[in-house]
Parts: C-alpha cells; sequence; structure tokens
C-alpha cells in the first residue's frame, strides 16, 4: 500500500517550500496576488467566448477567430492560475482539502473542463458553422451559459475559502 | 477622513453589511467578477495598441468593441466597491494602499479617455483609423493602461495585508 491521501496531504504541507510559503509574510499574499490576476484573464477571456457564444457580444465577428485569438491567453493565464493556486494550496494543504468551499471549487473546475470538452469534440464545428447566418446555435448557447455559469461559481467558491 | 470613516462606520447601512455575513463575500465576488472583465477586455484592448495582438482589425474596432465593456464593468466596480467601502470604512479609505488604488484607477481611467479623445479627432477628421503619427502614443498608452491595471488588481488584493 502506498501512502494514503491524508500522509501525501501532510507530506506536501511540510516540504520546504511549503513551509516558506507559509512561513514567510509576504510570500502568501504576492502569489495569491498572481492567482487573481490569472484568474481575472481565465474568467474574462472565457466570458468573451462564452458571451458570443450567447449572442450577448461580438455578434459580427466569427466564433472560429475569436476562439484563435482568444484562448492561447486563456490557456497561458490558466496555467499560471494553476502553478499559483498549487502553491497556495500546498502552503495548507489538509486545512485546504477539508473545506467544502475548496471541494466545490475542484468540482465545478472539473465540470467546466468537461463542458469544455463537449465543447470542443461536439458543438464547435455546428457553432462555427453557424457564423455564417449569424445566428448563435442552440447548442453553442448551452455550452456558453453552462460555462458563465460554473465560472461564477468558481470564483465565488475561490473568494469563499479566504473565509472559512 | 477620520470623521468621514468614523461617520460612515456608524451608519446603519454600514452596521447592515457588517452583520449580514454573507453580503461582504458575495459583494466581493461581483467585484471580482467585473474585474475580469475589465482586465481582459482592457487586456485585449492594450495588447492591440501595443501592436501585440488583433493587427488585422483596426484601434477604432478595437475601440468601439471594448472599451464599452470597461465602462460597464466600471460602474459595476464602483458599486460593489461603495458597498465594501460602507462595510468597512477603516479597512479601505484609512488605508494607504486602498488610496494608492484610487490613484491607479484615476490615473487608468484619465488616461484612457485622453486616448479615446485622440482617436475621435483622428476619426472625425476623416482617418479611417488613428493616424499613423499617433502610432507612438498608442503603443505607450497601451503599455502604461497594462502597467495600472495589474497595478490596480494588485494594490486591491493588498489592501488586505498591508497599509
Amino acid at each position: 500500500m502506498g501512502p494514503t491521501l491524508d500522509q501525501w496531504l501532510e507530506h506536501l504541507e511540510t516540504t520546504r517550500l511549503a513551509v516558506a510559503i507559509s512561513e514567510s509574510t509576504w510570500a502568501f499574499p504576492t502569489i495569491e496576488t498572481v492567482h487573481v490576476l490569472a484568474i481575472t484573464l481565465v474568467v474574462g477571456s472565457i466570458a468573451m467566448v462564452d458571451l458570443r457564444l450567447l449572442g450577448l457580444s461580438l455578434r459580427r465577428r466569427p466564433i472560429a477567430e475569436l476562439l484563435l485569438e482568444v484562448l492561447p491567453w486563456t490557456w497561458a493565464s490558466f496555467v499560471a492560475a494553476v502553478t499559483s493556486g498549487a502553491l497556495l494550496f500546498a502552503s495548507a494543504a489538509t486545512h485546504y482539502w477539508g473545506t467544502a468551499p475548496f471541494r466545490a471549487k475542484m468540482i465545478l473546475l472539473l465540470l467546466a473542463g468537461a463542458n469544455m470538452l463537449v465543447f470542443h469534440f461536439v458543438v464547435q464545428r455546428r457553432a462555427t458553422a453557424g457564423d455564417r447566418t449569424g445566428e448563435p446555435v442552440l447548442a453553442g448557447k448551452i455550452c456558453g451559459g453552462i460555462s458563465l455559469c460554473l465560472w461564477i461559481g468558481i470564483v465565488g467558491c475561490g473568494r469563499w475559502i479566504g473565509f472559512v | 477622513m477620520k470623521a468621514l470613516i468614523h461617520w460612515l462606520g456608524n451608519t446603519e447601512l454600514s452596521t447592515l453589511i457588517k452583520t449580514v455575513t454573507w453580503i461582504i463575500p458575495g459583494v466581493q465576488v461581483i467585484h471580482i467578477l467585473a474585474i475580469s472583465v475589465v482586465v481582459a477586455s482592457m487586456g485585449m484592448f492594450d495588447l492591440r495598441l501595443l501592436g501585440w495582438a488583433g493587427k488585422r482589425h483596426s484601434i477604432a474596432e478595437f475601440a468601439s468593441r471594448f472599451l464599452p465593456w470597461l465602462w460597464g464593468a466600471l460602474l459595476v466596480l464602483l458599486a460593489s466597491g461603495s458597498i465594501l467601502i460602507v462595510g468597512e470604512p477603516e479597512r479601505s479609505l484609512g488605508n494607504l494602499v486602498f488610496q494608492l488604488k484610487m490613484g491607479l484607477l484615476l490615473t487608468a481611467v484619465g488616461v484612457t479617455l485622453a486616448f479615446r479623445g485622440l482617436l475621435v479627432r483622428d476619426l472625425t477628421a476623416g482617418a479611417s483609423d488613428l493616424r499613423p503619427e499617433h502610432g507612438l502614443a498608442a503603443k505607450f498608452v497601451g503599455g502604461l493602461s497594462l502597467c495600472l491595471w495589474v497595478g490596480i488588481v494588485t494594490a486591491g488584493r493588498w489592501i488586505a495585508y498591508a497599509g
């Protein structure tokens, strides 16, 4: 048997890096600032795509073009958000793991990932085909709406973690 | 300022915001969502001004596409921020980092408005986009605005830790 999850979390928060973050007065706020900046970019850029899919903004622009322009920034920011988030998590791993908003945030993130996969592999071709008529397709509207709600929930849970 | 903080902190509204536990976290979430809209739309606009993104589109097109989102989100930020100030006037108004944030915010809005004025003048003078001789100004405004917004978000988060 390998180590249990609890043992692994305890090991994580006693690593030198994690201890350095939790003991320093400036490290946590600094990493948190990077995390917030990265999340504003992730959420803002995803919201642009979602609002376009819903037909609420940028309607004259083809969806395919918007995806090409925006998504590289989304992914780069997402990598920054995950990296900074992992460091914050490591600094008090067992505490965060035990909190409801942290767990809810992770579940919402997984759902957002699943929604993105459905969009990419099933909906995207139909949604971008609708570019020519300008009228957003229903499947795209549903994916965009779900994504918007999930990301609002993710930000909400993220902020909530700081209050427990 | 001390008198204002004292008066605000003793209003009924302030007490209500403080005692209902979900108001401050809830309003903070709205505040963060609105700043996301600003950062993403101003990020796109500033990158276009710097010539690092969207070069196939005109600056005028980017301005009409993204600046309305800035003004809309700023209203939401102002409203949600005001609620947070009324709830915790000492934590905000009395905080040096908060004052710095307001200074950066006014600068960012001023710079963007000034640039918008320049663009509108070029367009009404019959140009199809910002005139090429204003290219350097565009790059300057793009770079400055990007730095200012990073500073605003950073200062915003540090209100909780410093000052």
